[in-house]
């Protein structure tokens, strides 16, 4: 009974109410709501500029200033620092992918501490990219634009996050990668991941989400169910374009 | 008297010995300012008055409390490191999001505050600090005579450059420092306190200023200008290295030493301003400078 609890109450692991995010003078989001189940890979869907990447980043505080509320794994997160979060499980793969120039791939790696205990081990990591693994001694831009994106998603994997904030990760990549970022984030799902992916590419979405946000001028106009992409096409026509 | 092709090596070898000892000093203090400007992406004008303050300590310590070279060279830039870490704490953080001009306003300020206080606690005169013992003496090599104190300071503050630059470039610690300097925002959303590792690298930078303050105190007179007149070539040293540049401040700063050195030897009117002449040399064919990162 106690567990059927546990687990019932450990099933949302993420809920954003009226969240206002501002850069400076620039007023981004206007009151946004959304919840994350766990296990969950939902998707932000929208044009440039919609808010949707203002979005993942105003969960890690890295936004001028924040309105509204954020909880995460049940914990009221407005106030806290952007270091606090990610030790919440929280793994935010940024949109330009972050490597660190300075750094080879092994120390990119290597560089997020643990956030929980349950990471991939580099083995795992090597394993699942094998590229990373004969690279491994690279300086992290050298590499090819794939392989950086593969090395941004292995070292959010290494630190046991599990909600994983994936901004475009699919932007500019061969299609053949696409796929593999496909076949990852499978995995990962199975493995009882939370996933909330900021996405262009609405047919490496489709398949593998189970459950889009679509954004517009900092709003969310709509909330979409796996199941119901065919009957909203004409909605999703109206807000991407696509 | 040796002399070589109309080289007195003597006085040669004396300025050499003279250039690798500033060159020394340089070092410890281009290194202590690339690494705040990596970090914290300021220009720490205060790491003369820094390094004044480093020396002072060391006197008032010997002569009011009776501690000795060797606990000053452990306690003081601890001190001084410390004194930085108030400093970043109250004054730098609260304007670490405004325009850059503003921290490198405070501390000039800072600068000139302690260097007001100095002034008039001890008199621009200065004091001397009484050599240590064990370092008394020097030894004869077939050029030139090398003071013991001298090759000390040769010795040591390339040893702390040498650890320092691998803390950086090689352990854990210093990815998180090379990473913070690019993108620091990013490296907190990984749950780095990077608040933190910015006020201890503050804290170690300044460290730095101490203790090349404490190496000086028994060679210089102990001024309260001391730390004003060496900032100058200092800063040239880091531009010319290449701003933010931790194996580049180094290796320049001991650099410029010998080339001052030499200069003093070759041409001796020209010694206050090669420096500068490198510098801006080095900006019209590489403005990034030498070890720098073109933008």
């Amino acid at each position: 009974m106690s567990t059927a609890l546990k687990v019932e109450s450990n099933r949302e692991k993420l809920r954003i109410n009226g969240l206002h995010a501002f850069y400076g003078e620039s007023h981004i989001l206007h009151g946004i709501d959304m919840t994350v189940n766990q296990g969950e890979l939902v998707t932000l869907l929208g044009r440039n500029g919609s808010g949707r990447s203002t979005t993942l980043r105003a969960i890690m505080n890295m936004v001028g200033k924040r309105t509204g509320s954020i909880v995460i794994n049940g914990r009221e997160t407005l106030n806290m620092a952007s270091h606090k979060i990610a030790h919440l499980g929280i793994g935010f793969c940024p949109e330009e992918r972050g490597i660190f120039s300075s750094l080879n791939v092994e120390e990119n790696l290597m560089l997020p501490p643990k956030v929980r205990s349950e990471g991939m081990s580099v083995e795992e990591i090597y394993d699942m990219f094998p590229n990373l693994a004969e690279r491994r001694k690279s300086q992290g831009t050298k590499l090819s634009g794939g392989e950086q994106q593969m090395l941004a998603m292995a070292r959010i994997l290494r630190t046991g996050a599990n909600i994983l904030l994936l901004d475009e990760i699919t932007e500019g990549l061969a299609p053949v990668i696409v796929q593999k970022l496909a076949e990852v984030l499978t995995k990962l799902k199975e493995r009882g991941l939370t996933t909330i992916l900021v996405e262009q590419n609405f047919h490496f979405a489709a398949p593998i989400a189970d459950r889009h946000y679509l954004m517009e001028h900092g709003h969310m106009v709509a909330e979409i169910e796996a199941h119901e992409l065919k009957e909203k096409t004409e909605l999703l026509n109206t807000y991407l374009g696509v | 008297m040796a002399t070589f092709f109309d080289i007195n090596l003597f006085a040669l070898f004396g300025q050499l010995l003279i250039g690798l000892i500033n060159g020394s000093f340089y070092a410890l203090l281009a290194l202590g300012l690339a690494i705040i400007f990596g970090l914290l992406k300021i220009i720490n004008f205060s790491q003369g008055a820094l390094y004044m303050l480093g020396a002072f300590a060391a006197w008032i310590a010997l002569n009011y409390l009776g501690i000795s070279y060797w606990w000053a060279l452990i306690l003081v830039p601890l001190a001084v490191g410390a004194f930085g870490i108030v400093i970043e704490r109250t004054l730098i953080r609260p304007i670490a999001n405004e325009d850059h001009l503003y921290s490198l306003l405070l501390t000039f300020g800072i600068a000139l505050i302690l260097q007001g206080l100095f002034t008039h606690w001890y008199g621009s005169s200065g004091l001397s600090y009484a050599m240590p013992e064990a370092l008394k003496g020097g030894t004869r090599l077939p050029f030139m005579y090398l003071p013991n104190y001298r090759a000390w300071i040769i010795v040591f503050s390339l040893l702390v450059c040498a650890c320092t630059w691998f803390m950086i470039e090689k352990t854990r610690l210093g990815a998180y420092l090379r990473a913070g300097t690019e993108n620091a925002q990013l490296m907190q959303a990984f749950g780095i306190n990077v608040p933190l590792l910015v006020t201890l690298t503050y804290g170690f930078g300044v460290g730095l200023a101490g203790l090349a303050g404490v190496l000086a105190a028994p060679i210089y007179t102990v001024s309260p200008d001391m730390g004003s007149n060496i900032l100058i070539v200092v800063f040239a040293i880091v531009v010319i290295g290449g701003m933010g540049s931790i194996g580049g401040a180094i290796i320049t700063g001991l650099a410029m030493g010998i080339v001052e050195g030499l200069t003093k030897y070759f041409y001796p009117e020209a010694s206050n301003t090669v420096i500068f002449l490198v510098m801006v040399l080095v900006l019209l064919i590489k403005p990034a400078g030498l070890f720098g990162k073109e933008a």
